[in-house]
């Protein structure tokens, strides 16, 4: 039997995504410098959450792009099902720029560790940071650790954290699944 | 759908529309891959690839190379002018040799129609049919209709004439089954010598007469006349084939339409095209070459995932 359990509801996600933002701004002022480059899949989702709240805070747009690393990844051929890549949206350039890479959950860190180095063909970054949404920590698998987080959680590995954040955020939820 | 239905990629009948739909939307990735200033990613650097190639050939083999060079891979490639082959050995012998150096994948062409599909039989490599004989060469038909759906958005309800030597062509049995396949009206046109007998039972339509197609079509694939599979005359001579079935910027001209233009390479120029038409913006030749590299990335990583 599954148990689920929340852990952040609608009301919560939207005053951390609030919060997120001005911690942002306070790092990186008007983001002249500072694109967002936003993990797929799940990543999606909430960077377009972020990068509108800032859009509407600093009243301009800010720089973005959708990376892909599925051809980057240490895990190919080593599951079940095979990786299938995304449609990546990378038109900008990441060079003498610093990126904040935004992901929903960190887990092991191997999908920010490809992800890093999917961005290096798109140019030398000045510096990276790492935005997620929730950091399961004690379960890293490398040396990676995020600059901004939503929240922080204990969960062990037979856990799933389930992040339902879609285009409208009248269902938004972060769930954690115990099988 | 993310995986495909077939372990090896033996011909288009094999396949289904979701494999094809997958194939190109993988390709879509590597497409801007190698359009990146680093154009190179990690993916298969655990994998070693055999490009067997028993028949002459120059841009296939250049874009499988290159494509598996731009996956990380290690290659090895072998020509039968230089080998063994010259020597009497059997095309299993010689195949199961290159195995016991632990090869992955083997991309194979082979003067025999249904040689890969005897290999994939007896081996345990993934198998890559990069042309055999007169029977498939299915990565250049998925190159061709990528290159159509990337220049018209859609291959289907699209009409697409191929003229030329269907009779000694794999191109054309591809192209056939692939734009079949994707809901295209497909048709022929060339000498009648030069067409196969079971044409009826492909289910496409068969012009005689170029400017009667070129007045049907929307996209013209045109093949090139295969001087060395012409064991008898089938036509009366090169001047006189480019007379009746060359394509030249008068009889376009003459359409009040405008064609694409697609060729597989290489080009007898003057032959079965002009230059200027092969040179002009309607032509998707350069197109082809660059989406060859992409389609082929997709295929090998796609079928490297299915490696155990």
């Amino acid at each position: 039997m599954i148990d689920s359990r929340q852990i952040l509801n609608r009301k919560q996600i939207a005053i951390i995504i609030r919060r997120l933002c001005h911690q942002l701004i306070e790092d990186h002022q008007d983001f002249s410098d500072t694109v967002i480059v936003s993990l797929l899949p799940r990543g999606k989702h909430i960077s377009k959450r972020i990068i509108d709240k800032l859009e509407k805070i600093l009243e301009k747009k800010i720089e973005f792009g959708e990376l892909d690393s599925s051809f980057y990844r240490d895990d190919l051929r080593r599951h079940h099902k095979p990786i299938v890549p995304h449609k990546m949206n990378m038109t900008i350039s990441v060079d003498n720029k610093n990126v904040v890479i935004i992901d929903d959950v960190l887990y092991t860190g191997r999908s920010v560790r490809s992800a890093i180095d999917a961005l290096m063909p798109f140019g030398r970054p000045k510096t990276i940071k790492l935005l997620v949404l929730i950091d399961r920590r004690l379960s890293r698998h490398l040396p990676i650790q995020p600059d901004y987080v939503g929240k922080v959680i204990d969960s062990i590995d037979s856990e799933k954290v389930i992040v339902l954040i879609d285009k409208n955020d009248q269902n938004d939820s972060i769930l954690i699944l115990k099988s | 759908m993310n995986d495909l239905s077939v372990d090896n990629l033996l011909g288009i009948k094999y396949l289904n529309l979701l494999d094809i739909d997958l194939i190109f939307s993988t390709a879509d990735n590597f497409k801007k891959i190698i359009n990146q200033p680093i154009k190179k990613v990690p993916s298969l650097r655990d994998i070693t690839i055999a490009n067997l190639f028993f028949e002459n050939s120059t841009r296939t083999k250049l874009s499988f190379e290159i494509a598996e060079k731009r996956l990380s891979a290690d290659v090895i490639n072998f020509s039968s002018a230089a080998s063994s082959v010259k020597k009497g050995e059997s095309l299993l012998d010689t195949v199961n040799n290159i195995l016991a150096m632990k090869v992955d994948i083997v991309v194979m062409r082979h003067p025999n129609p249904g040689a890969s599909v005897f290999l994939s039989r007896n081996i345990e490599a993934k198998i890559i049919n990069a042309g055999d004989g007169t029977h498939e060469h299915p990565t250049q038909a998925l190159l061709d209709a990528y290159s159509i759906r990337e220049r018209h958005g859609d291959v289907s309800s699209k009409k697409i004439i191929i003229i030329g030597d269907i009779l000694h062509s794999r191109v054309a049995l591809s192209n056939i089954y692939c734009l079949k396949m994707l809901g295209a009206q497909v048709a022929v046109c060339g000498p009648s010598t030069l067409m196969p007998k079971y044409l009826d039972s492909l289910g496409v339509r068969y012009f005689s007469n170029l400017k009667e197609a070129l007045l049907w079509c929307d996209i013209a694939n045109v093949l090139r006349i295969q001087l060395e599979r012409q064991d008898v005359q089938l036509f009366p001579s090169l001047r006189e084939y480019a007379n009746v079935y060359g394509i030249n910027s008068h009889l376009l001209d003459s359409l009040d339409k405008k064609i694409t233009i697609m060729h597989p390479g290489p080009i007898n120029r003057g032959v079965e095209l002009t230059s200027d038409i092969a040179d002009s913006q309607h032509s998707l030749i350069l197109d082809q070459v660059e989406n060859g590299v992409a389609i082929r990335m997709a295929v090998l990583y796609l079928l490297s995932n299915k490696i155990k």
